[in-house]
C-alpha cells in the first residue's frame, strides 16, 4: 500500500535534486530546468494531499488540485519568459554559463 | 464722574501720527499743523483733567483669564499724574512749537512730527497706566521713539549709532524692569497698582524676594533714566535734533525713569536694602556726570551730563524715600533743562550747526534772547535762590541731611560741580570776543523758537516758588534744618560759580586737560572691550560647535558612514548568481524558521 508519506519522500527527493541542480550546475537551461522539477515536486505533494483528504462524501479535498493547475498555468508562462531570455542573452553573449555572466558586478 | 478727557488727552497724539504716517507725509507744512494741533488738544485736555476733581475715566479688562490673569487698559488719574500729564504736555506743546522753527528746512520734517506725536502718545500712555503691565508696553514704546528720534539724521553714522546703542542700553535695563513685574504679580497675582497696595504684606515677609524685586524694577529706571552703569547711551543721544534732546533726553522720557519709581514707591520703600542702594546709584551717577561734564567742550554735551547729574539727584531722594522732593526736582528740572535745550538748539541753529563751546564766545550780544533765557535756565540749574533749582535741590539736600550723611557730603560736592561746569559753559559761549567768524557774525532766532524759550523762562524762574508749585505738587516740608542746608549750598554755589568765572573768563581754550574726565572714566572703552570680549566667547565656541560637531560629527559622520556601508556591502555583491540564490534561499528559510517557531 503506497501512503502518504512515500508521496511526500519522492516529492522531497525531487525538490532536493531540482534545488542540487539549481545550485550546482552552471548552464542556464539546465537551471531553468532544475527550477522546473522543484516546482513540480511542490505539485506532486499537493496532489499526494489532495487524494489522502479525503470528504465525507467520499470525494478528494479539490482545492489542492485547483491549485496544482495554477502552478502549472504559471510554470508555462514563466519557461516561455524564461527561455525567451536566455535565447536573448545568448544572441548578446554567445553563452549560457552563469560563470560568465557577471557585468553587474561591482 | 466718568469723563472722556484722559482718552482724548492719550489719544490725540496717535491720531496724529497716524493720520500723518497715512496721509501727509509729502506735505510738511500741513503734518507739522496737525502735530502741533494734536499735542496742543492734548495740552488743554490735560489742564481740564487738572482741574477737576475726583475724574475718573472708563477702563476696559484688555487681557482676561479670569481668575489668573487680569490687564486692564485703565488711568490712573491722582494728583501725580495729573501734574505728569501737565508736564508732559506742557513742555511737549512748547518744544513741538519751537521745531516748527528749528526743523524748518529738514527733509525729514513730516517723520520727525510723526515720531514725535508718537512719542507724546507713548509717554502720556506711561503717565496714565494703572498698571505695570500696561506701563512697560508705553515703556518700550517711548524706547522705540527715542530711537527713532535719535536716528532722525540717519545718514549719519553717528547718529544711527547712537540711537541703536541708545535701544540697546535701555533694554539691558528693561529686561529686569520685566524680570521685576514678572516677580511682583508670581508674588501677589496682580500687576495693577491699586491691587498690590494692599497685598504688600505677601511680598513684606519675604525679604530677600521683596528686594530682589524691588531692585528688577529699578533696573528699568536706570536704563531709562540712564543711571550709572547704564548712563553711557545718554549723552551720544545728543545726535537727535535738538528739540529732541529737549523733549526726550532732558524734560521727559528720561524722567520717566524717576517717575515710575515715584509711582511703584510703595513697592521700593518696603525695603531698605533696595533704597539704600537706589539713593547710592543715584549719588554716584550725579557726582560722576559732573565730573566729566567738566572737561566737556560740546554744548549738547554738558547739557546732557548735566541731566545725568540732575537725574542722579532724583534717584537719589528715591532712594531716600522722599518721593515729594524726586517729583520736585523732576518738575522744576523739566522747565529749565528743557529751556537749556532750546535756547543751547537756539544757538547752535545761528552758529550754523557749530556745537564747539570754544568756536562761540560773546553771543550775549548777538542773541539777546537766547542770552537772557539761557541765563535763566543757568541759574535754575546751579541752584542760585530766587529760581526754581534753588528750591528743588534745596529739598532733596535737605532730606540728605535728614537720612544720611555720606549722601548729603556727595551731594554738595556735586552741587560745587554744577555751579562750577554751568558758569564755566555760560561764560565761554556768551561773554569775552568772538572766538570764530560764524560767531561774530550771528544773530538771533526766529521768533517761533525765541516765544517758547520766554515761555519756559517765566517757568523756570517761577516753578519753584511754593504759591506756584503747591497747586501741583505736595511739596516736602522742610524743618528746622531750613536755614543751614540752603547756606550750605548757596557756599558751594557761590565758590563753584567764582572759580569758573576766574579760570575762564576771557579763556581762548581749555585750562586743564584731564584725561579721566574727559574720556568719560573709560565707560565706553570698557563696555567695548566687554563686548568684544563677549562676542569673541561666543564666536569661539560657535566655531567649536560648527567645526567640530556640524562638521566633524553631523556632515562628515553621515557622509562617511555611508561610504563604510556602501564599501562592506560591496563584498556581497560578488556576480556569482547561485551565491545570490543561495543567500536568497537561506533568507527564506530563516523567515519560514521565524514566522513558524517564535
Amino acid at each position: 500500500m503506497v501512503t502518504l508519506g512515500d508521496y511526500l519522500i519522492v516529492s522531497g527527493i525531487l525538490f532536493v535534486v531540482g534545488f542540487a541542480g539549481v545550485m550546482l550546475r552552471r548552464n542556464l537551461i539546465i537551471i531553468l530546468m532544475s527550477l522546473e522539477l522543484m516546482l513540480n515536486a511542490a505539485n506532486l505533494s499537493l496532489v499526494a494531499f489532495s487524494r489522502f483528504r479525503v470528504q465525507p462524501t467520499g470525494l478528494p479535498d479539490y482545492n489542492a488540485q485547483v491549485f496544482v493547475f495554477f502552478i502549472i498555468t504559471v510554470a508555462a508562462a514563466e519557461v516561455a519568459v524564461g527561455l525567451a531570455i536566455i535565447v536573448a542573452l545568448y544572441r548578446a553573449r554567445q553563452t549560457t554559463d552563469v560563470n560568465d555572466i557577471k557585468s553587474l558586478r561591482f | 464722574m466718568n469723563s472722556l478727557l484722559p482718552w482724548c488727552s492719550l489719544l490725540l497724539p496717535l491720531v496724529s501720527a497716524i493720520a500723518i504716517t497715512l496721509f501727509t507725509l509729502r506735505s510738511r507744512a500741513l503734518s507739522s499743523f496737525i502735530s502741533i494741533g494734536a499735542v496742543l488738544g492734548s495740552f488743554v485736555c490735560s489742564c481740564l483733567i487738572f482741574t477737576r476733581q475726583g475724574i475718573s475715566a472708563r477702563e476696559f479688562n484688555w487681557i482676561d483669564f479670569v481668575g489668573v490673569f487680569r490687564v486692564p487698559f485703565g488711568f490712573v488719574l491722582d494728583n501725580l499724574s495729573k501734574t505728569m500729564l501737565v508736564l508732559v504736555s506742557g513742555v511737549g506743546s512748547l518744544i513741538h512749537i519751537y521745531s516748527l522753527g528749528y526743523m524748518r528746512d529738514d527733509e525729514g520734517k513730516s517723520r520727525y512730527f510723526a515720531a514725535l506725536s508718537l512719542f507724546m502718545f507713548a509717554m502720556l500712555g506711561i503717565v496714565l497706566s494703572n498698571n505695570f503691565v500696561m506701563l512697560f508696553i508705553f515703556w518700550e514704546l517711548v524706547g522705540f521713539t527715542s530711537y527713532v528720534l535719535i536716528g532722525h539724521w540717519f545718514e549719519r553714522d553717528a547718529a544711527a549709532d547712537a540711537a541703536k546703542k541708545a535701544f540697546i542700553t535701555t533694554r539691558i535695563g528693561d529686561f529686569g524692569f520685566m524680570l521685576g513685574i514678572l516677580m511682583v504679580w508670581a508674588a501677589t497675582g496682580s500687576v495693577v497698582f491699586a491691587e498690590i497696595a494692599p497685598r504688600l504684606s505677601i511680598l513684606t515677609s519675604h525679604p530677600a524676594f521683596l528686594t530682589t524685586a524691588a531692585l528688577l524694577i529699578f533696573c528699568g529706571a536706570v536704563g531709562k533714566s540712564a543711571q550709572f552703569p547704564l548712563h553711557v547711551w545718554l549723552p551720544d543721544a545728543m545726535e537727535g535734533p535738538t528739540p529732541v534732546s529737549a523733549l526726550i533726553h532732558a524734560a521727559t522720557m528720561v524722567a520717566a525713569g524717576v517717575y515710575m519709581l515715584v509711582r511703584v514707591g510703595f513697592i521700593i520703600q518696603a525695603s531698605q536694602a533696595a533704597l539704600l542702594v537706589i539713593a547710592w546709584i543715584g549719588t554716584i551717577t550725579a557726582m560722576l556726570a559732573a565730573l566729566i561734564a567738566t572737561q566737556q567742550n560740546d554744548i549738547k554735551r554738558i547739557l546732557a551730563y548735566s541731566t545725568l547729574s540732575q537725574l542722579g539727584y532724583m534717584v537719589m531722594a528715591v532712594g531716600l524715600a522722599s518721593n515729594e522732593a524726586a517729583m520736585f526736582h523732576l518738575f522744576t528740572h523739566a522747565f529749565f533743562k528743557a529751556l537749556l535745550f532750546l535756547a543751547a538748539g537756539s544757538v547752535i541753529v545761528m552758529l550754523h550747526h557749530e556745537q564747539n563751546i570754544w568756536k562761540m564766545g560773546g553771543l550775549s550780544r548777538n542773541l539777546p534772547i537766547t542770552f537772557l533765557t539761557f541765563g535763566a535756565g543757568a541759574l535754575a540749574l546751579i541752584g542760585c535762590p530766587p529760581f526754581s533749582g534753588f528750591f528743588s535741590k534745596d529739598a532733596i539736600l535737605a532730606v540728605a541731611y535728614e537720612r544720611n550723611m555720606p549722601i548729603f557730603v556727595v551731594g554738595l560736592l556735586t552741587a560745587f560741580l554744577t555751579a562750577f561746569y554751568v558758569i564755566r559753559l555760560f561764560v565761554v559761549v556768551f561773554f569775552g570776543k568772538a572766538r570764530s567768524e560764524i560767531a561774530r557774525k550771528s544773530n538771533e532766532s526766529p521768533a517761533v523758537m525765541t516765544g517758547p524759550l520766554i515761555a519756559l523762562a517765566f517757568l523756570a524762574t517761577l516753578g519753584g516758588f511754593a504759591f506756584f508749585a503747591r497747586n501741583f505738587l505736595v511739596l516736602p516740608v522742610e524743618k528746622n534744618i531750613a536755614l543751614f542746608v540752603p547756606a550750605l549750598a548757596i557756599i558751594a554755589l557761590v565758590l563753584g560759580s567764582g572759580l569758573a568765572i576766574t579760570l575762564y573768563h576771557n579763556r581762548k581754550s581749555e585750562r586743564f586737560d584731564i584725561e579721566l574726565f574727559r574720556r568719560l572714566f573709560y565707560f565706553n572703552e570698557f563696555y567695548s572691550w566687554l563686548i568684544n570680549w563677549t562676542q569673541e566667547f561666543l564666536a569661539r565656541i560657535s566655531a567649536f560647535c560648527d567645526r567640530w560637531i556640524i562638521d566633524a560629527g553631523v556632515v562628515r559622520g553621515t557622509s562617511g558612514g555611508t561610504w563604510g556601508i556602501g564599501a562592506l556591502l560591496r563584498l556581497v555583491q560578488g556576480g556569482n548568481l547561485q551565491a545570490y540564490l543561495f543567500l536568497f534561499g537561506l533568507g527564506i528559510v530563516t523567515l519560514i524558521y521565524f514566522a513558524v517557531f517564535h
